[in-house]
Parts: C-alpha cells; sequence; structure tokens
C-alpha cells in the first residue's frame, strides 16, 4: 500500500469511528468531553507539526487559541458581526500575528525560543486580562452566541461535536499529506539538521515560519470553534498553564505523529474525567503519569503501541 | 463453592441496588472549586455540604427522602467547571445545583441552566450573576456592592475624602474595582488613585509608594489573601498611617495570621459569622450561627471560614424551597426559591423575589476592626 | 516624582528581583551540567519554605535549626528526584527531560498540597521588621539578608566551581559529556550532585524568601516561571548572569508599576524581554557558542 492510500485508509476508519462514537456512549454528558477533546487535537496536531518536524518548541500557542475566540467572540457579540465573518477574522488575525511575531522568534533557538514564545503567550495573557473594556477582563466574556452557520444552528452538542469531528478529520487529513509532500521533506530534513537542509538548498527560515504560522492557524480554527461552543471565554483558559499541558499531549502522544499527537490530546483532555473519582490525589496521579509516561515511552502512545505491535509480530514469527 | 459464593455476593448486590432505587433519594448537585487558585472558598464550602448532608439525613431528610448530593471539583478551571455542569445536568440528573464557587464559573455556565430547566445557587460574589435576573439563577454571598456601601458609609462618617484603590487583577478584584469606581464618586468623595497588583505578586511597596505620594485620606484594598496580607505588612514597612480597608475577602482568621502584628488596626465589612461571640443573643442569626460554627469544627477540627456560609444558605434555601413546595421536582423549586422570604442564615436573611435573586442588603454586614489580633465589631 | 519615591521603587524592584534571581541560580546549575531546564526548581524553592513553616510548627524547632532541617530534606529530595526519574532514562531527549522536571513539579506541589493545605503560611522575619530608612526609602532588614545570602551563594559557587574538583567536573560536563566521561569524571555523580546543590539553593532561598513573600504549595510556579525569564536575560549557564538577569526583571517591574501601569508591569517586563532576545538572542551575558546540539 502506498502512503497516500495508507492515510485516506486510515482517515476513512478514523471518520467512521467518530461518527459511530456518540452512539456507542451511555450518556450526553461524554459528548462535550469529546467535544473539548477534539478542539484540544486539532491545536496539538499543529504543535506537533511544529515541535516533531520543525523542531520548534512554542510555549505561547494557548495565546493563538485565545486571540481567535476573543476575536470572534468580541466581534460577533460586542459589534454583531455575522457569524461567518467573526470566524474568518478570529483565525485571520491569529494567522497574521503568528506571522509577524514570528519573524524575529523563529530566529531564536532551544531555551531562547522557548522563552520567547512563553513571554508572548504571557503577554496576551495579561492583555485579555487588564483591556476589560474590551474582553471582560478576568471574569471572562459573557454571551457569546452560539454558532450558526448559513442559516444552521448548532443548538444541540451532538451537532456541535459532529462538526468539530468533521474539521478535526479534514486537519487530519491535510497534515497527513503535508508530510508526504515536499514541505514535509524539508520539514525533517531541517529536523534532522539545519546546516544539512540549508547547504542543500532548502530555505529554513520560510520553512519554519510556514509550519509556526500553520499550527497557530490551527489553533485559530480551534479557538473560535472553542468560543461559539461555551458561549464564554475567560483568559484563564488560554494561559501558560494551558500551553504546557498542549507541550505534554504532544510528547505523550508521540513526536512527528499526527495520530500521536490525536491520540495523546484525547487521552489527556479525558484523562481527567475517570480521575475525578480520586479528586485528592488527582493532580499527583497526573505528575506520575507524566514521568512515567516520558520515563518508558519516550515515543509517546503513538509510539510505544507501534513497538508492541512490531513486538508480537516479531514474536510469531518462529511460530510459523 | 467459588461461583456459589459469587452469585450469592451479586445477587446481594443486586438487592442493595433494588433497595437503594426505590427508597428514592433527593439528588443535589454541587460544583465547587475544591482546589485551585480559589480552594479557600471552595474547600470549605464542600466540607460544609458535607456535614449538612450527613446533618439532613440523621434528622429524617427532606419530606420523608434522603438526600444525595453529587459534589465535583472545577479546579477553578472555567473548562471543567462547564463540563461538571453539564455532568450534573444530563448525566446525574440533579433536582438544583450548588455553586460554583467563583463568579468566573458562574457566569459560563449559567445560561445552561434554563434550558435545562434546573435551579442553579451559586455561592459566587458578582452582581452580574443577579442582574439581569435570570429565572433560574440565584446567589446566596452579599454583593460587593453592599460590601462598598458599608465601607463608605464608614469612611464618610470619619470624614475622610480623597480615597485610593488598590484592586487585584482577578475576577474577585475586577468586580470590587468596578463598583469603587461608581460609588466613590457617587458619594461625593474623591478617587485619586485607581492601582493593580497581580494575584501572585509578593511585593506591593511600588503601588503603595505611589498611593503615599499622593496623600490620601484612605485606602481601599480589594483582594483575597495572600495579597492583602502583604498590602499591610508594606503598609508598615513604608510607615504610611492612612486608614486602610480590607475587603470581605479577607475575613478569615487566616489574615490575622499572615499579617501579624501589621493586621492592627485594619477595617473591614464582614458577615456575622465572624465574630459569634460578639453577636447579640437576640439577634435572629445568632442560633444558626452560633450552631453552624461548634458543627463545623467539631466535624471537622479546622477554624470555620465565612465563606462556608455560603454552600450553608445555598443547600438550606434549597432544602426550604423544597419542603415548601412539597415537591423535589426541579421547576417547583425553582418557583418556590423565589417566593421565599425572611429566611435567616448564615450569611444574613434572604427576601427572594421575582426581581430580586441574591435577597440580601447591606445588613448582612458588620463592620470590624482587627484589635491585638483579634476582630472587634464596630458599632 | 520625587526622589524618595523612585529610590523606593529601586529598593523594591532589588528585593522582588532577589526572589527571582536565587531561583535563576538554581536553574544555572542543573542547566550546566546537563544542559536541561529543570523546571521543578521553583518546587525546591517552595518547599524550602513550607518545610521551614512545617517543622517550626510541627516539631517546635527554633527557626534556624528548623531552616537547615529543611534545606536538607530539600537536598534529599533533589537527590531522590535525579536517581529515580533523570538516571533511569538513558539517551533521552533534552525535551524529554524537560516534561520529566514539569511531571516532578505537578507531584512534588500534589504532595505537598496534600501533606500541608492550600493555606498560605508565614515565617518570622530573621531579625525583626522594623523597617530600615535610606534616603527615604524603606527596607526591611530581611531584604538586606535576602541579598546578602545571595551574595555569599554566588561567591561560594564561584569558589566551588573554580576551585573543587567536583566543580571542575561539573563544569566540564557541561562543556561536552562525552569528552567529560573519556577523561574519566563520573558524569552520573555530577549529574547527581548537580540536583543536591540546585535543591540546596532553591531551599535556602525559598527559607530566606518567605517572611517577605509568604508561602503556599503553589509559590514555585510563578517564582520557576520568572527564575527562568532571569536566566534568559543574564544568559543561560552564567551564574552571575542569572542573578543580575533576576534583579535587572525586579526592577523593571517595579519601575514599570510604577511609572507606566501596575496593571501592565509584567506585559511591560516580557516586552523589554522579548526585545531583548530579538536584539541579542543569548541573553545580556551569554555567549553565543553556548549553542548545543
Amino acid at each position: 500500500m502506498t502512503t497516500g492510500k495508507k492515510n485516506t485508509l486510515g482517515v476513512a476508519m478514523f471518520a467512521a469511528l467518530a461518527a459511530a462514537l456518540p452512539f456507542l456512549l451511555t450518556n450526553d454528558y461524554y459528548v462535550s468531553t469529546l467535544i473539548l477533546a477534539f478542539l484540544n487535537a486539532i491545536i496539538v496536531i499543529g504543535l506537533n507539526l511544529l515541535l516533531g518536524y520543525a523542531g520548534q518548541i512554542s510555549l505561547g500557542h494557548g495565546a493563538f487559541y485565545g486571540l481567535a475566540a476573543y476575536t470572534t467572540a468580541i466581534l460577533t457579540t460586542t459589534y454583531g458581526w455575522p457569524m461567518e465573518a467573526g470566524l474568518v477574522a478570529g483565525v485571520l488575525l491569529t494567522v497574521v500575528t503568528a506571522y509577524l511575531i514570528g519573524i524575529p522568534t523563529l530566529k531564536l533557538s532551544g531555551h531562547y525560543l522557548a522563552m520567547a514564545t512563553l513571554g508572548f503567550g504571557l503577554i496576551v495573557y495579561i492583555v485579555f486580562n487588564e483591556s476589560i473594556e474590551l474582553t471582560g477582563g478576568p471574569s471572562g466574556f459573557v454571551g457569546v452566541p452560539r454558532l450558526e452557520l448559513f442559516g444552521f444552528a448548532f443548538e444541540s452538542d451532538l451537532s456541535y461535536y459532529f462538526l468539530v469531528a468533521g474539521v478535526l478529520t479534514l486537519i487530519v487529513l491535510l497534515s497527513l499529506n503535508l508530510i508526504d509532500s515536499r514541505i514535509g521533506r524539508a520539514m525533517r530534513a531541517i529536523h534532522t539538521s539545519e546546516k544539512a537542509a540549508e547547504v542543500s538548498g532548502i530555505d529554513i527560515a520560510a520553512y519554519k515560519r510556514f509550519i509556526f504560522v500553520l499550527s497557530a492557524g490551527y489553533a485559530g480554527v480551534a479557538g473560535v470553534l472553542y468560543a461559539h461552543y461555551l458561549s464564554f471565554v475567560a483568559p484563564s483558559s488560554f494561559g501558560f498553564h494551558f500551553s504546557v499541558t498542549l507541550i505534554v499531549m504532544v510528547v505523550l502522544g508521540g513526536m512527528a505523529n499526527v495520530w500521536g499527537a490525536v491520540a495523546g490530546a484525547i487521552f489527556l483532555s479525558v484523562l481527567p474525567e475517570f480521575l475525578r473519582a480520586f479528586e485528592d490525589i488527582e493532580t499527583l496521579l497526573y505528575g506520575g503519569i507524566l514521568v512515567l509516561g516520558m520515563m518508558y515511552l519516550p515515543d509517546g502512545i503513538a509510539g510505544g503501541i507501534t513497538r508492541l505491535f512490531k513486538a508480537a509480530m516479531a514474536r510469531r514469527v518462529p511460530h510459523e | 463453592m467459588k461461583a456459589m459464593r459469587a452469585m450469592i455476593l451479586l445477587a446481594l448486590c443486586l438487592m442493595i441496588a433494588t433497595a437503594a432505587a426505590a427508597s428514592e433519594t433527593i439528588k443535589i448537585g454541587a460544583v465547587l472549586s475544591v482546589t485551585g487558585p480559589a480552594s479557600f472558598l471552595g474547600e470549605p464550602e464542600k466540607n460544609t455540604l458535607l456535614l449538612l448532608e450527613e446533618q439532613i439525613n440523621a434528622s429524617g431528610g427532606i419530606l420523608g427522602k434522603q438526600i444525595e448530593l453529587v459534589i465535583y471539583d472545577d479546579e477553578t478551571n472555567v473548562n471543567k467547571c462547564v463540563l461538571a455542569a453539564d455532568k450534573l445536568i444530563k448525566k446525574d440528573r440533579v433536582v438544583a445545583v450548588v455553586g460554583p464557587t467563583v463568579s468566573g464559573n458562574t457566569l459560563a455556565i449559567m445560561n445552561k441552566f434554563p434550558r435545562a430547566k434546573t435551579p442553579l445557587v451559586s455561592c459566587a460574589a458578582a452582581e452580574k450573576i443577579v442582574k439581569p435576573v435570570n429565572p433560574w439563577v440565584f446567589k446566596t454571598p452579599q454583593t460587593d456592592r453592599h460590601a462598598v456601601q458599608k465601607i463608605l458609609t464608614h469612611a464618610q462618617a470619619a470624614g475622610l475624602k480623597n480615597i485610593a484603590i488598590l484592586t487585584v487583577s482577578n475576577g474577585f478584584g475586577q468586580a470590587g474595582r468596578a463598583v469603587l469606581k461608581e460609588l466613590v464618586p457617587a458619594g461625593g468623595m474623591n478617587l485619586i488613585a485607581d492601582e493593580v497588583y497581580g494575584p501572585k505578586d509578593t511585593d506591593m511597596t511600588v503601588q503603595l509608594t505611589k498611593i503615599k505620594s499622593l496623600n490620601p485620606d484612605a485606602i481601599i484594598c480589594w483582594g483575597t489573601n495572600p495579597g492583602p496580607a502583604v498590602v499591610a505588612m508594606n503598609r508598615v514597612q513604608l510607615g504610611i498611617a492612612t486608614p486602610l480597608y480590607m475587603s470581605h475577602g479577607v475575613a478569615s482568621r487566616k489574615f490575622i495570621e499572615l499579617a501579624g502584628e501589621a493586621a492592627n488596626g485594619l477595617m473591614l465589612p464582614a458577615g456575622r459569622m465572624i465574630a459569634v461571640d460578639q453577636i447579640p443573643a437576640d439577634h435572629p442569626q445568632q442560633p444558626v450561627l452560633a450552631a453552624y460554627v461548634k458543627d463545623y469544627e467539631t466535624k471537622f477540627n479546622i477554624p470555620v471560614s465565612t465563606f462556608g456560609g455560603y454552600a450553608y444558605d445555598a443547600l438550606m434555601l434549597v432544602k426550604a424551597a423544597i419542603e415548601k413546595a412539597g415537591s423535589a421536582d426541579p421547576s417547583a423549586i425553582r418557583d418556590s426559591l423565589e417566593s421565599i422570604t425572611g429566611y435567616v442564615g448564615a450569611t444574613g436573611e434572604y427576601n427572594f423575589s421575582k426581581t430580586e435573586h441574591n435577597g440580601l442588603d447591606e445588613s448582612a454586614f458588620v463592620m470590624v476592626a482587627i484589635e491585638n489580633g483579634d476582630w472587634k465589631v464596630q458599632r | 516624582m520625587d526622589l524618595a519615591s523612585i529610590l523606593q521603587y529601586l529598593v523594591s524592584g532589588l528585593t522582588v528581583g532577589s526572589t527571582y534571581g536565587l531561583t535563576a541560580l538554581g536553574f544555572t546549575i542543573i542547566f550546566n551540567t546537563t544542559g536541561v531546564i529543570n523546571f521543578a526548581q521553583g518546587e525546591f524553592v517552595m518547599l524550602g519554605g513550607m518545610l521551614s513553616v512545617f517543622f517550626m510548627k510541627a516539631l517546635g524547632l527554633a527557626l534556624v535549626p528548623a531552616i537547615v532541617l529543611a534545606v536538607m530534606v530539600s537536598v534529599a529530595v533533589g537527590a531522590v528526584f535525579e536517581r529515580f526519574t533523570i538516571r533511569p532514562v538513558k539517551n533521552a531527549s533534552v525535551i524529554q527531560l524537560i516534561i520529566i522536571t514539569i511531571g516532578v513539579s505537578i507531584l512534588i506541589r500534589g504532595l505537598a498540597m496534600l501533606a500541608w493545605g492550600k493555606d498560605t503560611f508565614a515565617l518570622p522575619h530573621f531579625s525583626g521588621m522594623q523597617p530600615i530608612h535610606i534616603g527615604g526609602a524603606a527596607m526591611l532588614p530581611q531584604t538586606i539578608w535576602v541579598l546578602a545570602i545571595t551574595l555569599a551563594m554566588l561567591a561560594g559557587l564561584k569558589l566551588f566551581f573554580s576551585s573543587t574538583i567536583y566543580g571542575k567536573g561539573m563544569l566540564a560536563c557541561s562543556y561536552d559529556v562525552k569528552a567529560a566521561f573519556l577523561v574519566g569524571i563520573d558524569v552520573r555523580r555530577m549529574v547527581l550532585l548537580s540536583f543536591m546543590i540546585s535543591a540546596l539553593v532553591g531551599a535556602v532561598g525559598g527559607a530566606i524568601l518567605a517572611p517577605l513573600t509568604l508561602t503556599s504549595y503553589d509559590v514555585g510556579i510563578l517564582l520557576g516561571l520568572k527564575g527562568f525569564a532571569a536566566c534568559i536575560t543574564g544568559g543561560l549557564g552564567n551564574p552571575f548572569g542569572a542573578a543580575a538577569g533576576g534583579l535587572i526583571l525586579g526592577v523593571l517591574e517595579s519601575f514599570g508599576a510604577g511609572f507606566i501601569s501596575s496593571a501592565y508591569k509584567d506585559a511591560f517586563t516580557f516586552i523589554i524581554l522579548l526585545l531583548l532576545l530579538f536584539v541579542k538572542p543569548s541573553g545580556l551575558f551569554g555567549q553565543a557558542s553556548s549553542d548545543r546540539v
């Protein structure tokens, strides 16, 4: 099977599973959990491309998510823009900001890049918090309308779920194709060795910027969908803590692995639902999973599964 | 043998399960910030609910039915709060919800309740929760407006005219700041400084220096621990003699412990629970508070907090509403809540109506000063 | 604006800056031996403060013995941390190690919350709260303690790295781990030692800061963040840069709050930090060649 066919098959299977999931769940409530998990997955795929393929860290992705969410919230609520325009403006503003920030920032590397993106995230967070007239300040922005596109109102959680699942599927498909393209090969080359890539004529800065802007765009898409799902946005959802959680999702899922990103995001978003029963020790378990996961599953959930699968195959061979 | 034992066990389990279903409990939900930045509010609230559940069930439940509380922790996180509210409404199918602890979370989930036709009794302070009135949403804590009025009345009586404010940049501080900026000029006083500090800041000498150079007659600080304790200490460090008012957000022993000697001479509005022993014996709240404080401290072996009182009132109001309606149907509870008047709780006397979903007024506060490391209720 | 106020801003800035600088120092030590930013560094600071409070309350110890015991326990925590989470992972990438330190910080914070609750605690000032006046600015004696102990620790570290065999060994690891190993340096022991020393520096910092800043189970988050920023400002891997970076950030914040807006003081600081990075991508005192591959 060619990679292209494999990808299409994988995406088709994922879409089928996502479509069937609400009917397998015993309770409506889990649909809302899944919506938020899928939104996280959208951001994490982008961050995974950036971290795993382009080798660039960003501790400020929460800010891109927030920028888009606030933009559409403010435009549609305060200024009465049509929903479609709000969504486009939200994503567009995020992408433009990422482009401008990317020019000086991506010249940095390693820990300095981490600091710069972290600083950017914090500045945006402070602006959300302090420009009270515009954003509603720390107690949040209330009354964002539920999503309505071209006359169809996504009133029920189930309809919203299908929308988000559809967007996620598209983003997975887009990302998988991107990796198999020329751009994907260039990105991997940069990750392996910047110098070698440069020598072979790859415009490193342009590629890095492209991926940075693309991943911010994914976060923007998730952000606008988030604002119109929750009908409420507050700065605390887009802070440093969230940006770190996103990185953890990338790493736990497995770097340079789109499916891993999806798995990592869903796993860590749904996990607290199971931990809630333990309440007080929830944070301990969360920390423990991170530490042990990194120690014993260094290539993430996806990598771990692949390895187990390969090991099982290898064991089976002698029997035949 | 083993199979036999398993069968018997299974049968037993089934019997218990059906017995529980038959006795029919009243399921009441709660979503509180038990952990995270607002845990100092959420934890006493949770403890209070657990205490009440035990007491109510021991004394025969409500309308002869036992109650079952389903309590979720939102970790002071708005996403988790939304999920928890969904869970209570859709999965647990509770008849009413108590909480959330903080204003932001309440504002985020409020609009779900009319759709779910379930009443929400919030433990958060912001005025926006009940203004404009959402028919399904009530709240038990005093409004910031009442606290500010109490302070300004006191300041006016003392002839203080030029006011400086120092507020924390979170939901609590933001709400207080908005009311202060409105009421200080409205009361004929001058707002001469408007400074802000971060919730995790550990040094406010810069803001205080700036304020000091403007020579105000009084400083009003709006925040919750530990920030105001630092402000109190920094004020002593800088040798500022200007009177300093605090908000009701620091009305706990913890504040005096943290600020130490620097707490002496500060004034704040607080619920009467803060000094149960100083309430006159004939005050209607006296028996309620004395019993609550004693039971709480016996059960948990930690000092009571005025914040727990918000949850106390929320659950007891729901109980009163169910009893008054003679039904635990969510719509009946809502209608009945709206008709409650003269209910004396831990925080104050509640008088609800179609247009008033907080039901408290300024009298729910007393002005206290801190003297020799203890509260002293002002006349 | 009068001179006394400006002087007060400076004093306040130095006080706050010393808290960042102290945390930043700890970052430097581990970074120098392993190339990893230890995101649990703030937790060592928290442990220093919280354990001191705990030993005073629970064991009835006097202030100084309580602090000594707290620092010793924190050093042990640092050792256990290295031994059980960092050493077992061979060939781990830097990002993997960073995530492990994030996990450990969550664990330590969670344990502290379970053990001591979510309240804030105060530690007594070492020599009273009578402010000292310098040209119209007021300073608490504790600030002088903090500045003096920070300086002493800096001098101690300098001496350690330049004239002890362990210190030199650790420095060697920072230049090239393989080469260090080849010349017979026990790299594993050096890494263990670096975790213990940075736990020591962090815990001492936590104990001397607690009287000024108060302490609770979650103070490590913000201190870790600001400490990291201080390291970057000063240039990674340079202890003097880290301490200076902390003081610079503190003073910037304080002047930002004093002259511009107290609401935007952190934003102001980070904007300057970003501009600095764009102009000088390896911090104020960092060397451009310290790039690790």
